[in-house]
């Protein structure tokens, strides 16, 4: 899991980084709603850059379950090593 | 956070956004005219925020129709078509808009927003994709939450994104249904058919399209952008609302594929609820003749749509890509979509005022909709108040 695993990550708080204010610190435990204040719009547009970033389709369903900056990224993880 | 003390969060954050002793949502409308005009409080007002785009409302066949209906059938129907028995005005009505797309059937549903749920949940399950516009009408992702299938959205209006997304579905791209809208109903700009149709048969997948807010509206007999783009054949699916053109409240879906009838056996939302009043039906009926005859009524509506799409445009307000009966001023702040509201009330024109997350983009609309019923005058009036508002507003 781990060198794909942390690309992603990474690439993930780079994206996030552009929409929450410079001060605040991201770590895989942060939670996107709450603590970034990215609201569903913003969150859905995000994933749409992550999407074409990775060639893959995040579904609606799997991203009602979503919190954290971590789950995000493991979902992402999760459907890129399903389509090898 | 318990169960009301979450309500109690999200009234606190709709107060900190509008100002006290103002009605935006839900504002009280005391007395109504006629199809354009109205009394709020002590003042008359111009409706310019329905969807009354032909401005059937107050047509005498309409309301001649309807009449007759309460007299002879009743009040309600008080029942499900599937549990309480189908009337013949209901069966009537359903050949008609067959026959008026020149489809093999046609369905009635008692909503608009439940013909969406009915067809996409009775169409999609679990296991199966629908694959939807991001600009999509709240009863196109409520359908796709109800049918339990994945859901996933292409970004508004672009057929090379819905592209990318059914060929990642490989094989799984036989059971999508694509949804997507003649005209949307926040931007007013209209959907990419033609590609839309070359993409979906290329990808073997199945297409809806919700005509809500291009009944009546586009297409040389009004049918839609299905038929004035040339395309109702590549269409699978068409749903549709009797509460815009038509001016009462239903829905409709037609289609050439016999397997609709069966989903008056499967689909929740059309088996478990009343079916429309005798009075409604009949009033559609009536305003579907109208529509189908109203070439005039088209002209008319797009005039009007014409005339003041340029005009907000040459003031320089920020509008929707495309002309049409929907015009939406796009602001950058919710504040400034209030004052532009208010400002607007405050002359006497009531529209609509759409806040995020309802608005797309995270942006707020101020969203106009022109009926034919509107004069030439009533036109002008509205951009001269646009004008002004433009300077004391924004500058
Ligand atoms: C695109 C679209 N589809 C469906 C509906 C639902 O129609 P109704 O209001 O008749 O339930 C609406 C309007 O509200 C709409 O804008």
């Amino acid at each position: 899991m781990s060198t794909d695993y942390n690309n992603i990550l990474s690439r993930l708080c780079f994206h996030l980084k552009q929409l929450s204010s410079p001060d605040v610190v991201i770590v895989p435990e942060t939670d996107l709603i709450n603590e970034l204040a990215i609201d569903s719009v913003k969150l859905l547009n995000l994933v749409m850059e992550i999407e074409d970033e990775f060639d893959i389709s995040v579904s609606l369903n799997a991203l009602a379950d979503i919190q954290t900056v971590h789950e995000l990224a493991n979902l992402i993880y999760k459907i890129k090593s399903q389509n090898k | 956070m318990s169960l009301l003390d979450k309500l109690d969060a999200v009234a606190a954050a709709r107060k900190a956004l509008l100002p006290e002793g103002l009605e935006v949502f839900g504002t009280p409308i005391e007395e109504v005219y006629s199809a354009t005009e109205a009394r709020i409080g002590d003042r008359r007002i111009l409706f310019l925020g329905t969807n009354n785009y032909l401005g059937l409302t107050f047509a005498p066949e309409c309301l001649r129709a309807a009449h007759e209906a309460i007299d002879r059938e009743g009040t309600g129907t008080t029942g499900s078509r599937m549990a309480n028995g189908s009337y013949s005005s209901h069966r009537a009505l359903e050949r008609e808009f067959a026959e008026f797309y020149h489809c093999q059937s046609g369905i009635v549903f008692t909503t608009g927003y439940q013909a969406n749920l009915a067809m996409i949940s009775g169409l999609a399950g679990a296991g199966d994709v629908v694959l939807i516009d991001g600009d999509s009408h709240a009863s196109v992702y409520d359908g796709c939450r109800l049918s339990g299938a994945e859901i996933i959205r292409f970004r508004h209006n672009d057929v090379s994104d819905m592209e990318k997304r059914l060929k990642r579905l490989g094989e799984r791209s036989k059971s999508t249904l694509i949804v997507a809208e003649g005209i949307y109903s926040m931007l007013g700009d209209q959907a990419p058919l033609a590609e839309i149709v070359r993409v979906k048969n290329a990808y073997n997948s199945i297409l809806l399209l919700d005509e809500a807010h291009s009944l009546g509206v586009l297409g040389k007999t009004g049918q839609g952008l299905a038929e004035e783009t040339g395309l109702t054949d590549g269409v699978d699916f068409i749903t549709g609302t009797f509460s815009k053109s038509l001016g009462s409240i239903g829905g409709y879906c037609v289609s050439n594929h016999p397997q609709l009838d069966q989903l008056r056996y499967i689909s929740r939302p059309y088996i478990f609820t009343a079916s429309p009043s005798p009075s409604t039906i009949a009033s559609t009926r009536a305003a579907l003749k109208l529509l189908r005859d109203g070439t005039e009524l088209r002209r008319q509506l797009w005039q009007n749509s014409r005339q003041l799409y340029a005009r907000l445009d040459g003031l320089g307000y920020q509008l929707g890509p495309q002309p049409g009966p929907v015009i939406a001023n796009i602001l950058d702040s919710p504040q400034q979509a209030l004052l532009l509201w208010k400002g607007l009330l405050d002359h006497g024109i009531y529209v609509n005022l759409i806040l995020p997350p309802a608005a797309p983009e995270g942006k707020a609309l101020v969203r106009c909709s022109v009926s034919a019923a509107h004069t030439s005058e009533q036109i002008d009036h509205v951009g001269d108040v646009f004008a002004e508002l433009r300077k004391s507003i924004f500058q």
